[in-house]
């Protein structure tokens, strides 16, 4: 009996070396991509869109292009559950495969890499999430949260609410709500909306909802109709999402004044609150819908062969949007990164070169397919985010619309911010290293 | 003496000054509360059944819910679908009992305690593999259940009365009630409660263990759609749905993890009092006291009263 339980573990044993041996050996002919993501657990229903668009933009590249530069991209997906604990481990697990970019895809993971990107050498990409002063290359030459970081965002609504109210003078004895999941993420914006506060006379109410509590929001419904708030800011993850909607539904609250971040506009978030939700508002930095020209060749080279998970009548959701804009990012950062250092075969050094000299412009973009879908983008080697433009998109009840215009941050007040922040953050760690990476 | 003030004579007259906020909390703590009595209501079956806390009750919930939304989203009609998903939970009651329970006869309670989080884990990972992780919409309306709501205009304000709430409380109240006198006035409900004292002795009566199980696991798998299909109606069907379930500990130290009455009279203490505190001491401290608060009430009573209000003294004789 004993015998035959040592055999099992031999061969078990064997089976695992095998294929952590493979997936080094691939390593070595393909750039090695990890995808951090979660199809299991509270916040699945957030990131399985994103996993399928992130992964399917890339394996599109791999079918269409062979990979970037003639090089194949080796995707590996590695599930956290949006436990930061566990996408430590992921990293951990990957790590030894030289990849290229770490996308942690959670606040909470983020800040658990900053300080290993350094000493690892892997570039670390955090799209519009993470620590928001990482934004300051100075400090974080290996950390990048492009197109906007949530103060960007945090700006961007109160300067739409700036516009709807007549001006940022009329925001004076307006009361503002935060309502935000309890966690990293959810208190990412409160620095800034305090700090706009006290410059344009707002009151800012917060509505912390702990994770546990995510679909029981009665309370915090209670307390918003209780302070009557203006305008509410939402700042909210996976299933507190569609609850928030639908309280607000449900509370008579009027939905044209609930403004989610970018995280808060999935479809499924926004379609919880049934006809009434339409009106709902959520910022975004890039399309939504199939009807761009790279999305034909998602469906060619992607759908049409079976090589993706996502239902092909969803193509075009926003969040399944949202993922294809992260790797397009990956994938334009990897093709950069090919033209600097002249390579074909790039690292995590060369990718963070090539992140630092991103600038996706107006002819990169039609070269991509994707005019109409995002704005142009350049990062440099002082500003990692690069604070671009986004807009307030508006539920119409079936689907999401372009509500506004493109709007910028309100860089100039953000920025010193972001700067004051990152030298904080470098005081605080007596051992954060002097950056000596060079420009690219 | 600010403090003092802000803590033991705001709150009070504010609710002198927005009565129908008063009655509008209120009404959501005996919702809460009712919703929180159904869960605890799974909990205490099986563990008066097998002295066990089944940690597994919480994904049950979700598990029945999703079984229902997926059965409805393969074309079948809601209330075949109900019917069906009632049936799996009976496959699920009688597979637990064989697979898990049978074996583990006369183990401590600690083995089988430890037992039902393999259940968890298993249903977690079988469930996602089956339904996929995304949130489902609850079939409201295809199951009959009334939608919209009454703004009632009371106290010089308003309080709002979702439909489904009233139904939620009904439903709640007559399931208690039915469980409560099947259990206390049938063959089955004396024979369980001799399971739950001792499963040696059960058994030199004659009592089928194995039934009994079954009887009570079906019972809490109903308990787990009933309660699934009404929090799934106010937010939406998700994994997330599971960790509410949890919020059923602090009803059960309150109430008595043997006590069908306890239950009720745990979940509406613990509904009432977290809405009430949240809304009207909440802002002392930030808000957000609502997840933890339940939990102070419980410790309280635990210092107070270890078997909680209706809960059975344990006396061991040395």
């Amino acid at each position: 009996m004993s015998l035959r339980l040592y055999g099992i573990g031999a061969l078990a044993a064997s089976v695992f070396a095998a294929s952590a041996a493979v997936t080094a050996a691939q390593a070595q002919d393909g750039i090695y991509v990890p995808l951090l993501s979660y199809r299991t657990g509270a916040f699945a229903g957030s990131g399985i869109p994103i996993a399928d668009g992130m992964h399917d933009y890339l394996t599109m590249l791999n079918e269409r292009d062979g990979g970037i530069g003639g090089v194949p991209l080796i995707i590996e997906e590695c599930e956290t559950g949006y436990d930061t604990t566990r996408g430590v481990e992921c990293y951990e697990s990957v790590r030894g495969n030289n990849p290229v970019v770490m996308n942690p895809y959670s606040t909470g993971i983020t800040l658990q890499l900053i300080p290993r990107a350094a000493v690892d050498e892997i570039p670390v990409l955090s799209m519009a999430y993470g620590l928001s002063a990482a934004a300051d290359g100075t400090t974080f030459p290996w950390v990048f949260n492009p197109p906007v970081t949530y103060w960007d965002g945090a700006s961007v609504f109160i300067k739409h609410v700036a516009n709807v109210e007549g001006g940022f003078e009329n925001l004076a004895g307006k009361t503002i709500g935060l309502l935000h999941l309890d966690a990293p993420y959810g208190r990412e914006p409160i620095p800034v909306l305090n700090a706009l506060a006290e410059e344009h006379g707002f009151e800012v109410k917060l509505y912390p909802v702990p994770a546990q509590d995510m679909q029981n929001q009665s309370s915090v419904w209670l307390n918003i109709r209780r302070d009557r708030p203006d305008w509410i800011y939402l700042q909210g993850w996976g299933a507190m999402n569609p609850t928030a909607v639908r309280e607000a539904v449900r509370t008579n609250f009027p939905v044209d004044r609930l403004v989610g971040v970018w995280w808060a506009g999935g479809d499924e978030d926004a379609r919880a609150g049934g006809a009434q939700a339409a009106g709902y508002k959520s910022l975004n930095f890039h399309g939504v819908g199939a009807d761009y020209p790279f999305m034909d060749d998602i469906i060619t080279y992607v759908h049409e062969r079976g090589l993706s998970r996502f239902p092909r009548d969803r193509v075009g959701d926003n969040l399944y949007n949202r993922g294809i804009y992260n790797s397009m990012l990956i994938a334009e950062a990897i093709r950069t990164a090919q033209e600097v250092t002249g390579n074909a075969m790039v690292d995590g050094a060369d990718v963070r070169l090539g992140l630092e000299a991103m600038n996706i412009t107006e002819e990169r973009i039609v070269e991509m397919g994707m005019e109409g879908f995002m704005a142009p983008l350049a990062i440099s080697c002082e500003n990692h985010s690069g604070h671009n433009e986004v807009y307030v998109a508006q539920w119409d009840g079936d689907a999401w619309t372009q509500g506004t215009d493109w709007m910028s941050p309100l860089t100039e007040f953000v920025r010193p911010l972001i700067e004051e922040a990152a030298q904080s953050y470098a005081a605080a760690d007596a051992g954060w290293p002097e950056r000596t990476e060079a420009c690219p | 003496m600010n403090l003092l003030h802000q803590i033991f004579v705001e709150p009070f007259l504010f609710m002198g000054e927005a009565p129908d906020l008063l009655l509008q909390v209120l009404w959501e703590g005996f919702v809460s509360g009712i919703l929180y009595a159904l869960i605890a209501l799974g909990f205490v079956l099986i563990f008066k059944a097998s002295g066990v806390f089944n940690f597994a009750q919480g994904i049950m919930v979700v598990f029945a819910a999703l079984t229902l939304v997926g059965f409805y989203a393969m074309g079948v009609p809601a209330i075949l679908s109900l019917a069906l998903a009632i049936g799996v939970m009976f496959l699920l009651a009688v597979t637990v009992e064989r697979v898990v329970l049978r074996p583990l006869v006369n183990q401590p309670d600690i083995i089988l305690f430890m037992a039902t989080f393999g259940i968890t884990y298993f249903l977690i990972g079988f469930g996602e593999l089956i339904f996929g992780g995304e949130p489902k919409q609850m079939i409201t309306s295809q199951l009959m259940l009334p939608e919209g709501r009454t703004n009632l205009e009371i106290a010089g304000g308003f309080v709002t009365i979702q439909h489904i709430d009233i139904a939620a409380a009904a439903i709640a109240v007559v399931m208690i009630a039915t469980l409560g006198i099947f259990f206390s006035k049938t063959r089955i409900g004396r024979a369980l409660r001799a399971v739950a004292d001792s499963h040696k002795a059960a058994l030199s009566v004659g009592i089928s263990l194995n039934q009994i199980w079954v009887t009570v696991w079906f019972a809490a798998g109903i308990v787990a759609l009933v309660t699934g299909i009404m929090w799934g109606a106010r937010s939406d069907v998700s994994f997330a749905l599971q960790i509410i379930a949890f919020k059923a500990l602090p009803v059960l130290i309150l109430g008595g993890f043997t006590s069908i009455p306890g239950a009720i009279v745990g979940g509406l203490i613990i509904g009432f009092g977290e809405k009430i505190a949240e809304f009207y001491w909440g802002p002392l401290v930030g808000g957000g006291i609502e997840s933890w608060f339940a939990y102070i009430i419980a410790l309280i009573f635990l210092v107070f009263r270890p078997q909680g209000l209706f809960g059975e003294k344990i006396i061991e004789r040395i």
